[in-house]
């Protein structure tokens, strides 16, 4: 097999999309947003609770590909109980790094560094910011559904 | 098969000669948009090394070439539709601005509040947003005869929508983009004639495979694009009915669309200048003409039947793969199969045999409301032409296998 394939569909991936974590809605969710790529039809929708400058609940829910499906997984099991300055920290890395503009920081992204393949198949490079752009508007909370286009 | 060798066929297209990340080209989205014969790159080349002059206007030679070469793609066309006379042939960017042009020409001039214009469950988007468009302009109604499980449209629902009253334009797919579905246009074209409507054919996904005969099937507008047909991108086609057509009045104003211009008064040109402001691709269209003569000196019974016979192994081929689902099951189907995996979304299939130098068309084909109808966000998509062999199906089968280990 293709070994740029198998950079893109690592073991982490594929097991985040066949059994996504924090498939699921936050009780007492104050926070939400819809992200939409209208080329190829993938949608979810993130909720969180934010508290202060941190998240200390989020779940996402919606349908999608294995790289969006994983994206949005690995997203919410590391941003939980985070400060939203770390999160940007962790967001520009990863957008870099799937873009392919830049290195991975081990020590920003951890598990996520998984994601690097992503920077090979530029086509894909929306399934795996659509759940990260979705959660910013989220934060912002202003209503608008998210679009990749 | 004989009259029809498909080695031959496939040195013509100089496109399936390359590697895609090391891998031979297998190309199986002609639907999207088809590959085209070295004859056409050829003559498009023709008009820019030596036949380079607009249209219409100068005497010098080069642009009386390029006139001539243009005009000769209107009758071309004319040929191929079997319709009445040249003027009845417009040149557009595409399927696209065809229908557009419809809708905002004919549509605007003949749709009033109440009316209706009636379309199908398969529609493409472009032959669903146009006329959403002027039916809110103009207070008309856009209404739906939608598909069965097969992916196929009943005529008795396209009737019964009919028999409500108020339908003034039926517009509708002749073939399915999504899932292959033919509906019947000549039943369906006369049916919209008996209850006073007129009809609009979107011919996109047709003309690839076939050369629809616009009298027999009795529509007032045939449309296509010519990418689809093996000719550059950025040509279409919109026929309509002298009648009708004349009537319609002019979609942008312009050069090349008037008889005489003052700051009084404008009189317009006659068909089918008047529909075409500006200079055209030119050279894209006289690359249409190259792709009709190439497609003239095909045997089309045999290519029609190497076809059948393709689709029949493809469908046979990928329903014998446990844990993949077609989608598309209608009687008569022809150059797309669309088809989904328990094990996979059709994005990560994509991806996946684009790596085994396979080319599918993975999503929601421009065709929401289709893929709505089936409960599905996306699926994956092959579609065939002419120059596709059984080989072709063969890795793609191969190549949906490694997607199932990968998923498994």
């Amino acid at each position: 097999m293709n070994s740029d394939l198998r950079e893109l569909y690592q073991e982490v991936i594929l097991d985040h999309s066949k059994a996504p974590r924090n498939f699921r809605f936050p009780e007492g969710a104050n926070r939400e947003a819809q992200g939409d790529n209208p080329l190829c039809g993938d949608n979810l929708t993130v909720k969180l609770i934010l508290e202060g400058d941190a998240i200390v609940d989020i779940g996402f829910q919606g349908s999608g590909c294995a790289i969006s499906q994983a994206a949005a997984s690995t997203m919410t099991e590391m941003v939980k109980g985070m400060k939203l300055e770390d999160i940007n920290a962790i967001f520009e890395n990863y957008h870099a790094v799937v873009m392919g503009e830049a290195e991975v920081d081990e020590d920003l992204l951890g598990k996520l560094a998984v994601f690097a393949g992503v920077s090979e198949f530029p086509m894909r490079v929306k399934c795996a910011t659509l759940s990260w752009h979705t959660m910013q508007h989220a934060i912002a909370n202003d209503g608008d559904v998210v679009t990749t286009e | 098969m004989s009259g029809f060798d498909i080695d031959a066929i496939r040195s013509d297209f100089p496109a399936l000669r390359q590697e895609v990340r090391g891998k031979q080209l297998i190309y199986l989205d002609s639907a999207a948009t088809a590959l085209k014969p070295q004859v056409v790159i050829d003559a498009v080349r023709q008009v820019y090394e030596h036949n380079c002059g607009n249209i219409h206007r100068a005497v010098h030679l080069p642009s009386q070439r390029a006139t001539q070469g243009y005009e000769g793609t209107r009758k071309q066309v004319q040929a191929f539709l079997g319709a009445a006379k040249p003027s009845e042939i417009i040149f557009t960017s595409g399927t696209t601005q065809s229908i557009n042009m419809v809708a905002q020409c004919h549509g605007r001039a003949n749709l009033g509040a109440g009316d209706k214009v009636l379309i199908t469950g398969l529609e493409h988007h472009s032959n669903i947003v146009p006329w959403q468009m002027i039916c809110e302009e103009m207070g008309a109604q856009l209404v739906v005869a939608e598909i069965d499980d097969d992916g196929d449209v009943p005529l008795e629902r396209i009737e019964a929508q009919l028999k409500a009253g108020g339908v003034k334009i039926v517009a509708f797919a002749h073939v399915s983009n999504a899932l292959g579905t033919v509906l019947p246009a000549k039943e369906i074209c006369a049916m919209a004639r008996s209850h006073g409507a007129i009809s609009v054919v979107d011919g996109a996904q047709a003309v690839p495979h076939m050369a629809p005969n616009v009298v027999d099937l009795g529509c007032d507008f045939y449309v296509f694009s010519g990418h689809k047909l093996f000719a550059p991108t950025g040509t279409g086609v919109l026929y309509g009915r002298f009648d009708v057509l004349g009537a319609m009045p002019p979609y942008q104003g312009g050069g090349d669309m008037i008889r005489s211009v003052s700051f009084e008064k404008t009189t317009y040109a006659e068909l089918p200048n008047r529909l075409e402001a500006g200079t055209p691709n030119i050279a894209g269209v006289i690359g249409m003409g190259a792709a009709l003569t190439y497609l003239g000196g095909l045997d089309m019974a045999a290519m029609q039947a190497h076809e059948e016979d393709l689709f029949r192994y493809t469908d046979e081929s990928l329903r014998s793969i446990a844990g993949l689902r077609r989608v598309g099951t209608a009687k008569h189907s022809m150059g797309a199969l669309s088809f989904f995996l328990d094990c996979a979304h059709p994005h990560d299939i994509g991806t996946i045999v684009d790596t085994e130098g396979v080319a599918l068309r993975t999503g929601h084909h421009c065709a929401q409301p289709v893929m709505k109808a089936f409960g599905i966000p996306a699926t994956a998509r092959a579609s065939l032409a002419f120059y596709n062999c059984r080989a072709d199906v063969d890795a793609l089968l191969a190549s949906v296998r490694t997607v199932q280990e990968m998923f498994s």
